[in-house]
């Protein structure tokens, strides 16, 4: 096997049993990346710099034996919208080509603490907006399994890598699926943890009662190991939770024997493929025959998440993107005739279509005449959509559904017709509406293209999911299988 | 039950509350795509939520303050680096007043 195909806790027991150095760790992954990247188009910057030194503190760490931790020296990439010292945060805009931020996300922060290794910042949609990372200003991700498909989005640039086998783990932001789509579209795990678990300090907001920061692995146990590093209080983010943290890997590998699971019939419906509806009724015949008991339920008001999600993200999209106006920091346009000439032509100039779309959007939903109608109509349906999920809670321990109604499209197919591209999030939007953790699993290949399965859980119970998730993949071989970059 | 119709000049002129100029183009897709989508939006109607609270955030959490007490922040240097125009350690913009 080669060292880039393996998962942060195999590469971890190498190291600990003396099997391999920080430096043949590092050195694989940066081998892999020069034969791979100009096919994949992963990341917008590489982190050269950075990562060396990061190996050298690494490997003194290792040597000297103190102050390991399950990351140690292990590679790590981060989504291009989240702050790291002194390397451009662009979010994938020319808005913020040129903005270096000036401090770390606390998750990098901790991270780097740990001692991962920082291997460069991915590309994603423009500021996190999109669901195939094809409205990045800089350039296109391919799907590792089939570069003429996308990878998914907006976390394209992080499941894209982690599947091409260029970095064993990375960092991506779900704010209606931008983790568990991608993870989902490239066949590895994503999860987006409970809403307020992990902070969001140094994440570019899109829609700040949405977004949350969560990584995405080659495995389960990874996905548990990063949950670690990551989840905490944090008082620079003011809707971080102050809860306590329990160790995610406590329940891998107990079984599962009387957990109840709930089939929601709205994410079943017959808008999802039929291979994947398959693919997911083998996943919970397999949970069942491990001693779980699957019941099917009915969430009536999840059918309306789809515009819930997009009045509500637009409008909290157009009021965050209200900050680029050219005064502080990223693109000011030339030559300006005055003040709000300059506003105008900075943004018009700055911000791609699908950004300008949203913002426009978002406006009209708060504008005076619209408000009633949509902004607070879908306040309140949001409130009824929580209530299934509580309902539903009460009867099961966990949701399971598809991630995706379609594996990964091929390029350019959807990109003219967004409401196509929305519709599509049908799945995942409906855990962010509600705050819960939901999370990706591979669990099966459709024209060699990878499928999902969605797991939802109760707030701040990432636990049982991870305990259910892992139960299924030991009993699977999908996420064994890399892709083959071939022509 | 109501149907909202956006004209293209309706859309120029939230795009222009938004500070943004639209092209041609992006006028013109963005009233017929804004149609569909309010269609899509509008099935929200369906649903009698005359008793229902808006959720605007799911985390019950209130006032979240921190000590107030002196920190250090970002040196104005290092802040200012990344301002397209500066003076003096202001940022600095087009004339406003006359």
């Amino acid at each position: 096997m080669n060292i880039y195909d393996m998962t942060l806790h195999q590469l971890w027991k190498m190291l600990h049993e003396g099997d391999i150095t920080v430096q043949e760790i590092y050195g694989s992954f940066a081998g892999r990346i020069e034969e791979v990247e100009s096919k994949v188009g992963a990341f917008v910057n590489l982190t050269p710099d950075i990562a060396e030194l990061q190996v050298h503190k690494a490997a003194d760490r290792w040597s000297e034996g103190r102050g390991v931790t399950p990351l140690t020296g292990l590679p790590l990439a981060i989504k291009d919208n989240m702050s790291l010292v002194g390397v451009p945060n662009t979010c994938s805009s020319k808005m913020l080509e040129n903005y270096i931020p000036p401090y770390n996300a606390t998750v990098v922060e901790k991270l780097a603490e740990d001692g991962a290794l920082f291997i460069g910042k991915t590309n994603l949609d423009e500021f996190a907006m999109g669901s195939s990372t094809e409205t990045s200003a800089f350039k296109l991700t391919r799907n590792p399994w089939n570069l003429g498909h996308v990878p998914g989005g907006s976390s394209g640039g992080s499941a894209a890598a982690v599947a091409a086998g260029e970095s064993p783990a990375a960092l991506g932001s779900d704010t209606g699926g931008s983790i568990r789509q991608p993870a989902s579209f490239c066949g590895v795990v994503g999860m987006k943890p409970t809403y307020g678990r992990v902070s969001r300090y140094g994440l570019v907001a899109f829609a700040g009662s949405l977004d949350q920061i969560g990584p995405i692995t080659r495995d389960v146990y990874d996905c548990a190991i990063m949950m670690n590093a990551l989840s905490g209080h944090d008082a620079c983010d003011s809707t971080s939770a102050d809860i306590p943290v329990p160790d995610h890997t406590t329940g891998l590998g107990q079984d599962i024997r009387g957990l109840r699971i709930g089939l929601p019939g709205e994410l079943f419906n017959e808008g999802i493929d039929a291979s994947i509806r398959e693919a997911i009724y083998t996943a919970v015949d397999l949970l069942t025959g491990m001693g779980a008991e699957c019941v099917e339920i009915s969430m009536p008001h999840l059918e309306y998440s789809m515009p819930v999600y997009y009045i509500l993200a637009t409008a909290e999209a157009g009021s965050n993107m209200a900050r680029y106006d050219g005064v502080q920091y990223g693109y000011r346009a030339s030559g300006a005739k005055d003040i709000l000439d300059m506003y105008i032509r900075t943004r018009s100039e700055g911000l791609g279509t699908e950004v300008k779309r949203r913002i426009v959007l978002g406006t009209y939903v708060l504008s005076s005449g619209y408000y009633d109608a949509f902004y607070l109509k879908a306040q309140k349906v949001r409130t009824l959509i929580k209530a299934d999920f509580d309902r539903a809670f009460t009867r099961v321990d966990l949701l399971v559904s598809p991630v995706t109604p379609t594996t990964a499209f091929k390029a350019g197919k959807r990109a003219d017709d967004p409401l196509q591209m929305y519709l599509s999030d049908i799945c995942t939007i409906p855990a962010n509406l509600a705050g819960l953790p939901a999370m990706s699993v591979p669990c099966g290949f459709d024209n060699g293209l990878p499928m999902g399965m969605q797991i939802i859980g109760k707030p701040f119970d990432e636990t049982t999911m991870l305990r259910v998730a892992y139960a299924y993949e030991q009993s699977t071989d999908w996420h064994k299988r890399r892709a083959v970059l071939a022509g | 039950m109501m149907t909202m119709k956006v004209s293209r000049k309706e859309v120029e002129h939230v795009a222009f509350l938004s500070r943004l100029a639209l092209s041609e183009r992006e006028a013109e897709e963005f009233t017929r795509q804004f149609n569909q989508i309010f269609k899509q939006f509008e099935k929200l109607n369906e649903l009698d939520t005359s008793q229902v609270e808006p959720t605007s955030h799911v985390l019950q959490m209130q006032n979240v303050l921190r000590q107030d007490s002196v920190r250090s922040s970002l040196p104005i240097d290092e802040v200012l680096a990344n301002a397209p125009d500066r003076e003096d350690g202001y940022f600095s913009v087009p004339r406003i007043m006359e």
